[in-house]
């Protein structure tokens, strides 16, 4: 579960991947709302890893 | 620009100016413990901060009003390049997931209150400590100038000339963080993020709607791009994406060395407050992302300015009534106060536990420990005003343009002894130098540019400077433990982790 918390790096940090302009989205270039989109989706990943994961024993 | 004064703005403004000032005097006896007494609560506000707290906070103090100004700015003047804040503030939560809760487990078992004391209880090694500590110093004061230039920007669109509304209120400012410590700042916190999501809501809603709608202002901005050469566009050009990609990266690994984000760590309660808030905080990262496009609305408003930092006030002041401007500019110059107290107190604490009492007073009481904290806090932010009066504006952004490489040389001993006690004192040390020196230099030739250039059968490749300087940071430290390993085999300095 915890390589899920990688996952936004390769996404974010492999430009080629997403630097382009089309297509676009309610007129935002692929470029701006592919990155926008990546803010709830590496929220999404980090509570999963959270979920899975055993609690701290209580202090 | 501006040549008469604002009134109906500078009404607004001075209600909320005033409001946080009683916040942040008042902020003293909320969750009150002695504040005096214990450094634990006036620099940590009592170790007690839970989830929303906490995410106030960071989100306050992470989220600059320097933020505010220079993104738009950047993005007006470089276009998708200047979009590199939106990555590096989305990587930056899976590592402060995984990262940060150690962290805070290690500061709460031995009652740490800076970097410099985990790095000391980890290493044993005085040096270590020392050079943490004065990297983190250095590097939070230009960041503390330009809270300062950020508040200067609105105060001067709002008509106020002359330097006295920014001495005034950073008395004020002073004052209360004086007074209150780590509460006042997380207390106003609370004012400052909700009016800057109603100022960002509003414009990312009403901007695009007056100006023809989001496809007009992205056309806009390509249009003039074009226009200026085609340097820089609405993507990015090839020789820019590992420029790109390497200050998303470098950025993010070194925001959470900085003693004010490290101070948000500390404060909180527990280690999951931390987990949550790293799920919860990139709502800013949304905001911020918004923030960044009014860079592209400037164009589709044709608003002309001097200077980019003047995109956003100028951008406010045409498209809304002065009562709104005021408030977005009331937001924004208590976005700066939020930073600058939290800032000021995380290089307080630095001064107070590892240079005064390690070096100074090492039978220092915990009263004493709060008392010298709060003169140094005031020392800190007299010595950035002094930096903003005195000196040119850009040295204030090339020294912090320098300290975000510095802070990031911080990295391996901080965040390796959280994992592995393979490193030794000796060859982090060494690594700090060496990646600082490299760095700094290469920045300085370079005209004070985050970039390097390193040829390799040859391509030549550009990266941020900073990320280059930390691998060869971490080179070192290894080859230095390996070489202090067979001179040297037992290790005299560390101790037992706990």
């Amino acid at each position: 579960m915890w390589m899920l918390l990688l996952v936004p790096f390769i996404g974010l940090l492999w430009v080629p991947f997403y630097n382009f302009t089309e297509p676009s989205l309610f007129g935002f270039p692929f470029f701006y709302w592919y990155q926008l989109a990546w803010v709830p989706i590496s929220s999404l990943l980090v509570w999963l890893v959270y979920r899975s994961r055993t609690p701290d024993e209580a202090p | 620009m501006a040549d008469q004064i604002e009134w109906v703005a500078l009404s607004v403004f001075i209600f909320f100016f005033a409001l946080v000032t009683v916040m942040g005097f008042f902020a003293a006896r909320w969750k009150s413990g002695p504040v005096s007494e214990h450094l634990d609560e006036w620099g940590l506000g009592g170790r007690q901060f839970g989830t929303w707290i906490t995410w106030f906070l960071v989100g306050g103090d992470f989220y600059t009003a320097y933020t505010v100004i220079a993104v738009p700015a950047l993005v007006y003047a470089v276009g998708a390049y200047g979009f590199f804040a939106l990555p590096y503030t989305i990587i930056v939560y899976p590592f402060v997931f995984a990262v940060m809760p150690m962290l805070w487990k290690q500061a709460h078992a031995n009652g740490h209150v800076t970097a410099a004391d985990v790095v000391q209880g980890n290493y044993n090694s005085r040096g270590l400590e020392l050079a943490v500590a004065v990297t983190g110093m250095v590097a939070t004061m230009p960041y503390i100038a330009l809270q300062l230039i950020g508040m200067g920007v609105v105060i001067k669109a709002m008509g106020l000339t002359g330097e006295l509304p920014i001495v005034a209120a950073f008395i004020i400012l002073a004052l209360y963080t004086y007074s209150s410590g780590l509460r006042a700042p997380a207390l106003i916190a609370f004012v400052k993020d909700i009016m800057i999501y109603i100022v960002v809501l509003v414009a990312v809603v009403v901007v695009p709607a007056k100006l023809g709608g989001y496809g007009a202002v992205f056309s806009a901005a390509n249009d003039a791009f074009t226009a200026k050469g085609g340097a820089t566009g609405l993507i990015l050009k090839p020789a820019q994406m590992l420029p790109y990609a390497t200050l998303a990266l470098g950025s993010a690994l070194a925001a959470f060395m900085y003693p004010h984000t490290l101070t948000g760590i500390f404060a909180s309660k527990s280690a999951d407050t931390i987990r949550k808030n790293a799920i919860l905080l990139p709502a800013y990262t949304l905001l911020l992302g918004l923030i960044a496009l009014l860079g592209y609305m400037a164009y589709a408003a044709h608003i002309k300015v001097s200077t980019p930092n003047d995109v956003v006030p100028m951008l406010f002041k045409a498209l809304f009534p002065s009562w709104f401007a005021g408030f977005a500019f009331s937001a924004i110059a208590i976005g700066a106060l939020v930073p600058a107290a939290v800032m000021s107190i995380g290089a307080a604490n630095l001064f107070t536990r590892n240079i005064w009492k390690s070096y100074v007073n090492p039978g220092i009481s915990h009263a004493g420990e709060a008392a010298v904290a709060k003169i140094a806090s005031l020392v800190v932010k007299v010595g950035a005003l002094a930096f903003i009066l005195l000196l040119p504006t850009q040295y204030a952004l090339d020294l912090q343009l320098l300290g975000g490489l510095w802070i990031l040389q911080t990295f391996p001993a901080l965040v390796f002894g959280l994992f592995t006690r393979w490193f030794r004192a000796e060859g982090l040390l060494l690594g700090w130098a060496v990646g600082i020196g490299w760095g700094s230099w290469t920045a300085w030739s370079n005209g004070l540019k985050p970039l390097a250039t390193l040829d390799i059968g040859g391509a030549s490749y550009v990266f941020y400077v900073g990320l280059g300087a930390l691998v060869l940071n971490i080179a070192v430290a290894a080859v230095a433990t390996v070489i202090v390993g067979l001179i040297s085999p037992n290790r005299t300095g560390a101790t037992v982790r706990s």
